[in-house]
């Protein structure tokens, strides 16, 4: 039963995905590729180049090509640089591990200054000591505890 | 215990900004060019090396295999407005220029293959041409816009620089004298 409302959860997400890869919008590409000249996004330039790549882009999803083929079309054309986001492989993977080795690294840092803040402030506090009981009130506490055992 | 945190601590900061800067100074030496800042002080850098696919389809160009011939090297762009004015002026150029050992080769830079072809065939241009979609050669050049037009020497050594079009035939031929002339 979980399993089933996970799949149509997983669904119900990947389809949007699914048909921008089929039918992408001319809006969607273009905040997703860059202007190689002036190196903003297509949706914020007005460069020539930025305009004939919204042209082609035009171009290219009336004729029906998927997201995937016309962003390969242009990197073909003009480089990985032309995509906003760097592709996850080679060397460009490293764009988006450094983010994370760096919150990593910054979880462990605190993490450590955490642990010698705490250790640092028990070894300042003086230890619980049991103060030991007077022997007539601890004989008297036997027997009142004595009264209520079976 | 907490020296020696603190130890690996620093090394690890040090470590990291000497990455960064080393970081910036491979960009700065891909992009800022050494060719335009030598040539503004008089002086006489080597041309970038380049190998980039021909347009007329006919395989790949060396810069290297031109050694022996002055090279007019112009940077420009299907897109780029001065370009379709420089044009006509190189065209004329190259046929003044052709065989004393004079070689005109455009870059095509940032561009769409097919708009490059198409630009060719419009303005009838019959010097070599090679193309740079991924603008690979600008950094190295120094190329500041487009056009912009290189004239380098039968040693490979970059001799003159004009930065955005070339205005007339003097100017063109002022560079290719500059790079026919001896050392």
């Amino acid at each position: 039963m979980r399993a089933a409302a996970l799949a149509v959860i997983a669904l119900v997400l990947a389809a949007p995905a699914g048909a921008s890869e089929q039918r992408p919008s001319a809006a969607e590409l273009e905040s997703e590729l860059v202007c190689p000249v002036c190196e903003s996004t297509l949706d914020t330039s007005n460069a020539p180049v930025a305009l004939r790549m919204k042209a082609f882009i035009r171009e290219r999803i009336a004729a029906g090509d998927t997201k995937s083929e016309i962003k390969a079309s242009l990197v073909d054309q003009f480089g990985p640089a032309v995509l906003a986001e760097p592709p996850k492989k080679g060397f460009e993977l490293v764009a988006w591990l450094l983010p994370l080795a760096g919150l990593a690294l910054g979880v462990i840092v605190v993490g450590l200054l955490a642990w010698r803040w705490s250790h640092a402030r028990g070894g300042d506090e003086p230890a619980d000591v049991a103060e030991p009981l007077d022997p007539a009130l601890e004989r008297r506490l036997d027997d009142e505890l004595a009264r209520y055992e079976p | 215990m907490t020296g020696r945190i603190r130890l690996v601590a620093q090394i690890a900061a040090v470590a990291v900004v000497a990455a960064l800067l080393g970081l910036l100074g491979w960009k700065l030496t891909q992009d800022g060019s050494e060719v335009t800042a030598q040539l503004d002080k008089g002086g006489a850098p080597v041309a970038p090396a380049f190998t980039l696919e021909r347009l007329d389809g006919k395989g790949d160009l060396d810069l290297a295999s031109l050694r022996g011939k002055a090279v007019v090297l112009n940077f420009w762009a299907s897109w780029c407005g001065p370009c379709k004015d420089e044009t006509p002026l190189l065209q004329k150029g190259w046929k003044r220029w052709q065989g004393k050992d004079v070689v005109f080769v455009g870059v095509d830079v940032k561009d769409f293959r097919g708009d490059a072809k198409d630009f060719l065939a419009r303005y009838g241009v019959t010097y070599s041409n090679v193309y740079d979609g991924k603008g690979s050669t600008v950094g190295r050049y120094g190329v500041t816009g487009f056009p912009e037009t290189y004239f380098v020497d039968a040693d490979g050594k970059v001799r003159y620089r004009i930065a955005g079009p070339v205005e007339d035939a003097a100017d063109l031929d002022a560079g290719i004298e500059r790079a026919l002339a001896p050392a």
